[in-house]
């Protein structure tokens, strides 16, 4: 892919106020430098392992296989990372950059609360003040994230503007971002926003990739046949996706929420429904009415819950290189439980997204061939949340 | 001479802002009238946005309201056309990419230039991504306002050497809403842009007092006020014309009583 610095083909951009313009130009330069830096690079190896737990185990789900009767389905285990989820692999680089920077402070928008837990996580153990702006109907859905950000020495500030959840909770960090900006940098959890978060986070993220690739050949001896991931904003995915994007053998497979379902208007299926407009620093596709307004979206899943996808993917999907799937609510939870009993692993409610669209293909594919599914988080935080779906009141 | 550069070349221009449709279409051509009568040089008229990025919380109020009284880019250009030949002051819009983008660059240029409407600002499109819009833009012969903040650095005489219209100063770092304290740094930079380019300089961001607008009008071309016009709306509904106009005139006279530098 030959691009303008910071497109995605037409995608990308940074359509950001003014004010934030200097502190992008400030953190595109830190961070070409960083890349290609040796001891940033050492530094942020070692945490990575000694720290968050990697290389996280690419995990051969027998049973579910069996039952499926067709291709092996392999789990990348970002469940097992400290902290529970694929987050912390930008969080802690974002971090080392912040420090590099001279930042003090870190400022972070989270959905289901992987995101503001990993920042306030990375933040404590580097010494850095961290905020974190979060909407109020997802602190509501997971409350156990509010006190564990608090726990952890962050200020969590309830988002009570818009639909309150996860794209208004990005408004509010930017906000605060244009008031503060000199000793502040925006660990922006997704491929999302304004050049150069695409583009960092994904590298951040492509460690999942870079692992899974050498762990399939060595378990398998042969690419596999599909790399399937959930997406929201899309960072796991494109973590996941990263180092297969070459090899045109290897399907790459997005799962958007489907929500209710793609015609009851209660969905976040951006690729499916959406069209091309200009939000929150990037160009790339939206849900949106035909005046160019952001539509309210929907998802069980919090992490999901978003009227956008990164610029990258938008790229990725336009020139065909990676399709996008949508999966419902009903299917996520049934797979959610499906999981959990085939192979005693409870995968977070996103994750459970891309295990209902593996199961699907696994299936009707020959057993030599291999699907490998991103299970981007563990699902210790939804129990109570898919009780109460499944109509059963338990509280936390 | 474009309306624009007319209005500077009178003297120090009243910016006022105020948003479409807040509360009705019909109340908002009321107090564009009844602000121009008061002195207002230049008007901003807002279009409302789901996600207004750039605005603090008076502002965000207002866009809330725009959208429940069912006000879209139509209504603007409606609002716009019908002021045409009653309204002498510019007429620019103020929005955000996306509904412009939605709407269609050229089909929103040339109804701009139709409905005459002289400018526009759109404050999630920074220079450098307003390659995408000059075309449009140039062939209607509407400016497109550029906004230079604190932290635009060196950028600032590059994006003040490409401005037209007017160059659109923000006052102090955040989102618009009033502010008691104006960064002092402001008349520096306002020097700095006058020294290497010539274009109109406008401050905005935080100005509600008349202290404050004489202060500036020491310096600067023009003061852009939003918020505080946007609070007297809310606080005043259909009958904030009266109030408005008052409002502008203390302003206008706080500005035309100050003591050149």
């Amino acid at each position: 892919m030959n691009h303008k610095a910071g497109r995605f083909g037409e995608f990308g951009g940074q359509y950001v106020p003014e004010t934030l313009m200097q502190a992008l130009g400030e953190l595109e330069r830190a961070y070409l430098y960083c890349k290609y830096d040796r001891k940033f690079n050492d530094e942020l190896d070692y945490l990575l392992r000694e720290y968050a737990g990697r290389p996280s185990p690419l995990y051969f789900a027998e049973n579910m296989t069996r039952k499926l009767g067709g291709a092996k389905v392999y789990l990348k285990r970002e469940d097992m990372n400290h902290t529970g989820s694929h987050k912390i692999n930008n969080v802690l680089g974002q971090a080392l950059l912040a420090k590099r920077m001279g930042k003090t402070r870190i400022i972070a928008e989270t959905g289901a609360g992987q995101h503001g837990v990993a920042a306030a996580t990375a933040a404590a153990l580097l010494g850095l003040e961290c905020e974190i702006f979060m909407g109020r109907e997802d602190t509501e859905r997971q409350a156990l994230n509010v006190y564990r950000m608090r726990l952890l020495g962050a200020e969590v500030h309830e988002v009570r503007t818009g639909t309150m959840t996860l794209k208004d909770a990005v408004n509010e960090t930017m906000r605060e971002w244009t008031r503060r900006v000199s000793d502040t940098h925006y660990a922006l959890g997704s491929v999302m926003g304004p050049h150069p978060f695409p583009t960092l986070v994904r590298d951040f993220q492509s460690v999942i990739s870079r692992e899974a690739k050498a762990q399939i050949l060595e378990k398998e001896a042969r690419l596999p046949a599909a790399v399937v991931a959930c997406v929201g904003g899309g960072s796991n995915a494109m973590g996941a996706f990263w180092h297969f994007i070459g090899d045109g053998g290897v399907r790459l497979i997005g799962c958007e929420a489907a929500g209710r379902g793609l015609d009851t208007g209660r969905h976040a299926a951006t690729m499916a429904k959406g069209r091309v407009g200009i939000f929150q620093g990037m160009k790339s596709y939206f849900c949106q009415d035909g005046n160019g307004q952001i539509a309210p979206v929907y998802s069980i899943s919090a992490g999901l819950d978003y009227p956008g996808i990164g610029p990258e993917h938008a790229w990725l999907s336009v020139s065909r290189r990676a399709e996008y799937v949508s999966v419902t609510d009903d299917e996520a939870v049934d797979a959610f439980y499906r999981l959990s009993r085939a192979e005693g692993i409870i995968p977070a409610i996103e994750s459970a997204h891309a295990v209902a669209h593996a199961e699907r293909l696994a299936g009707a594919l020959p057993r030599d061939e291999s699907v490998i599914v991103c299970l981007s988080g563990r699902g210790d935080k939804d129990v109570a949340a898919i009780a109460r779906y499944r109509g059963e009141d338990i509280h936390e | 001479m474009s309306r624009i550069a007319d209005a500077f070349g009178r003297g120090k221009v009243f910016v006022a802002y105020l948003m479409a449709g807040d509360p009705s279409l019909a109340h908002t051509r009321e107090f564009i009238l009844e602000m121009e009568r008061a002195g207002a040089g230049i008007i901003e008229l807002g279009i409302p946005f789901s996600d207004p990025i750039a605005e603090g919380e008076t502002i965000q109020g207002a866009n809330l309201r725009a959208m429940a009284s069912g006000t879209d880019m139509r209504g603007a250009f409606r609002l716009a056309a019908s002021l045409k030949g009653e309204l002498s002051a510019p007429l620019l819009f103020m929005t955000y990419a996306n509904p412009v983008f939605a709407y269609g660059y050229g089909k929103f240029f040339a109804e701009c230039a139709e409905c005459g409407v002289s400018g526009v600002i759109l404050p999630d499109m920074p220079f450098e991504e307003q390659g995408e819009l000059s075309e449009h833009a140039d062939r209607s012969g509407v400016d497109v306002i550029t906004l230079v903040a604190p932290t635009s650095g060196e950028r600032a005489v590059r994006i003040a050497r490409a401005a037209r219209g007017y160059l659109y100063l923000v006052s102090s770092m955040g989102v618009t809403g009033a502010r008691d304290e104006i960064d002092p740094g402001v008349q520096a930079r306002v020097s700095e842009i006058k020294r290497c380019a010539d274009i109109p300089v406008a401050v905005g961001f935080g100005i509600h007092s008349p202290s404050q607008a004489a202060e500036l009008s020491r310096f600067a071309d023009g003061v852009i006020v939003g918020s505080a016009i946007v609070d007297i709306i809310a606080r005043n509904g259909e009958s904030a014309a009266g109030p408005l106009a008052d409002y502008v005139r203390l302003m206008k006279a706080a500005m035309d009583a100050a003591e050149p530098e």
